[in-house]
């Protein structure tokens, strides 16, 4: 086969044909075409990146220029008063991924791993069709069940719990009225299950089957082998979450409808907060002035900067986290 | 590899074929005398302007008019932009926005509208009542329990509940949070200083839920709650609304009649271009929080044909389609100011020469 391929290349690219070879290591004219093609479908994506960055900079300007780094700092939110501030968006957008990333990552790696270790196909299926279908579910109509079913249940029953047990912590102390930071996290948590279990499972499909067999012939019982299996999903699984995060951050409608949109920042998971996404949707259709649109669109660009700053920072972590236990994983 | 010839040939065929239909479809057809107008703006009194638009659209087959419901900045900021032939806006302009216009806009009021404050506690029967200073004192934080004293005061005879008020305002930036921070800041000096009149307020106090339905979800399903909603929306929803204490001394129940009753009321203080508040009138049956909407467009129209496409359009809103108004929870604009915006109208020209 190698020979074949290596006999392909020599007949096809000449001597010096460089560039050639470089778009097409067969040297086939069609390949060349196609190779071509994909680069650009690839580069039309990062051109649009770079547009939107480019275009709300742009239109973000008259308000950088007001209100400069203190934009970032200011905890302010008038725009009758045209005193503009991201910092308890930007709190809000962070605190309530987090939420959801806390509840959401143990449950989705526990459906994964059910799914595809323990469960027998006739279960297994129906079920991952199910956590399937909530991904396909609109996020207006999460939102609507946030407001007529999750809130009563948290004002009810959990956020009183809650607050008898942990009340001694800042976090469970304040009002309750079933909406606000928590409600919209927990809203966040169920919409990234799907998409964070769906890839969980399909990484952990991917792991070959030799390993599990190695792991149980060396005598271990199933969670260990289930821990070599995840061991060796790991930055697969750090994809998944990161995608989730992803979702979480830039989640608009559902969360507006359940986390109080209150520009404020309060340690009290009760109290409503507000995310920059939920912010731009609710007010950029009546925004009137330039300082107060323009504030909106340097939230977006902030938002930009947040999943940035945040996807990064995940990417390192897990990039050090599976360096590490990957070394342990080969050390047992 | 024919069959995956054959069907990419029969793919391109479809496309060929969707192409030149929707070509066909794109194609203006009525030929000589259509006109089409584009609007938009304010999104309150949109389920009117549509019932106009199909109504009149069934007895002017030439005449296209859209209305894009896209919010009353929205509406201005394409009408200066000159995007669109109409605007509408919930608030009049500001003297700062009709200066940077390209031309003079003249405010056509279409019909009236009116904040309604709705509550949710549990073995309330009777509408609460509530005078202007409780409602800031609610709304300013200041109030902070359902038995307050002040509350009591208004309410005799009713039993009100030891429980926190939860207030609910919404979210999104809209001419109803504009109409009820109008009315706030006549009434309070402290909801003027504080907060201010505007669709987005920085408010003290609450949780937000986005839109009308927004906040409606919140105070139906949250206990102890108070919250402001358009009166159509209550009325069409059946929420407990409250009957909130008018200049004049009186506890009035918002209605379509009391709505009217205030812009009856404050006709001697409306300025001639038309803009002007009604929140907080003088009249013995005016509801204190009410507000016109008006259409705007410019005084000196470019294309003749569109413009007295608009005109005639305008002319029947404000006499055949005010009819409809009622149905719809809109209150009719009184007899004083239809005459008003008639000569609005009436002023609109084309090149200098006079539509109608």
């Amino acid at each position: 086969m190698s020979a074949a391929w290596e006999n392909g290349r020599s007949k096809f690219a000449g001597p010096g044909s460089t560039w050639r070879r470089i778009l097409s290591p067969t040297g086939n004219t069609g390949d060349v075409i196609f190779r071509i093609l994909m680069f650009l479908v690839a580069l039309l994506m990062v051109g649009i990146v770079v547009s939107m960055v480019i275009a709300l900079a742009a239109d973000a300007m008259p308000s950088i220029r007001q209100f400069g780094f203190g934009f970032l700092k200011s905890q302010r939110w008038d725009p009758i008063k045209g005193e503009f501030g991201a910092l308890p968006f930007v709190y809000g957008t962070v605190a309530s991924s987090l939420i959801a990333l806390l509840i959401s990552v143990p449950f989705s790696l526990g459906i994964a791993i059910f799914l595809v270790e323990q469960a027998p196909p006739y279960i297994a299926r129906p079920i991952g069709f199910v956590v399937e279908l909530l991904a396909a579910i609109p996020s207006v109509v999460y939102g609507l069940w946030g407001i007529f079913v999750l809130a009563p249940v948290l004002r009810e029953y959990v956020e009183p719990a809650l607050a008898k047990v942990f009340g001694w912590l800042p976090l469970f102390r304040g009002s309750i009225t079933g909406i606000g930071l928590l409600t919209g996290g927990i809203i966040l948590a169920i919409m990234v299950t799907p998409i964070i279990s769906a890839v969980v499972r399909d990484v952990l499909s991917a792991v070959p089957g030799s390993q599990r067999e190695a792991a149980l012939a060396l005598g271990a019982t199933k969670w260990e082998m289930i821990r070599v299996v995840l061991v060796n999903g790991a930055p697969g699984i750090a994809g998944a979450i990161i995608l989730g995060l992803g979702r979480a951050l830039g989640e608009t409608m559902a969360v507006t409808m359940v986390i109080g949109n209150r520009p404020q920042i309060s340690f009290s998971l009760f109290e409503p907060s507000y995310t920059i996404a939920s912010a731009i949707a609710n007010e950029f259709t009546e925004a009137t002035g330039d300082l107060y649109l323009s504030a909106l669109v340097e939230l977006g660009l902030i938002l930009f900067l947040v999943t940035f700053i945040v996807n990064g920072f995940a990417r390192v972590l897990v990039w050090n986290v599976t360096r590490r236990t990957g070394g342990v994983g080969r050390a047992a | 590899m024919s069959v995956s010839k054959r069907s990419f040939a029969l793919i391109t065929a479809c496309c060929v074929f969707a192409f030149v239909l929707f070509a066909i479809g794109c194609n203006p057809g009525g030929g000589s005398g259509s006109v089409s107008l584009q609007g938009a703006g304010a999104s309150f009194p949109n389920p009117l302007y549509q019932k106009w638009l199909s109504e009149y659209g069934k007895a002017h087959a030439t005449v296209k008019i859209d209305y894009q419901s896209i919010g009353s900045g929205g509406g201005i900021k394409q009408l200066k932009e000159q995007t669109v032939d109409f605007g509408a806006s919930d608030a009049p302009m500001k003297d700062e926005d009709l200066k940077s216009a390209p031309g003079e806009i003249v405010h056509i009021p279409t019909v009236l509208g009116a904040v309604v404050i709705t509550y949710n506690l549990e073995g309330v029967s009777q509408p609460l009542k509530f005078s202007p200073e409780v409602i800031a004192d609610i709304f300013l934080g200041k109030i902070k329990t359902w038995n307050d004293p002040k509350i009591a005061a208004d309410n005799a005879g009713v039993t009100l509940p030891a429980r926190d008020i939860t207030v609910v305002h919404r979210s999104d930036s809209s001419g109803t949070s504009a109409v009820f921070t109008d009315y706030l800041s006549k009434i309070s000096s402290e909801w003027k200083e504080k907060v201010g009149a505007g669709t987005s307020p920085s408010w003290p106090i609450g949780i937000g839920g986005k839109g009308n339905e927004g906040v409606t979800g919140q105070v139906k399903n949250t206990p102890n709650t108070i919250g402001y909603v358009e009166l159509a929306y209550a009325v069409q929803n059946k929420l407990p609304v409250a009957q909130v204490k008018n200049a004049s001394g009186s506890y009035i129940q918002p209605s379509v009649d009391a709505v009217t009753a205030a812009a009856s009321a404050s006709i001697a203080t409306t300025p001639e271009d038309l803009r002007v508040s009604i929140t907080n009138a003088a009249g013995a049956q005016a509801y204190p929080i009410s507000s016109y909407t008006y259409i705007l467009v410019y005084k000196n129209q470019k294309d003749a044909a569109k413009g007295k496409a608009l005109v005639d359009f305008l002319w029947w809103g404000l006499h055949d389609g005010e009819k409809y108004a009622k149905e719809l929870q809109y209150a009719p604009l009184p007899a004083d100011i239809v005459t008003r915006a008639e000569g609005k109208i009436n002023s609109i020209t084309a090149a200098g020469k006079t539509l109608r």
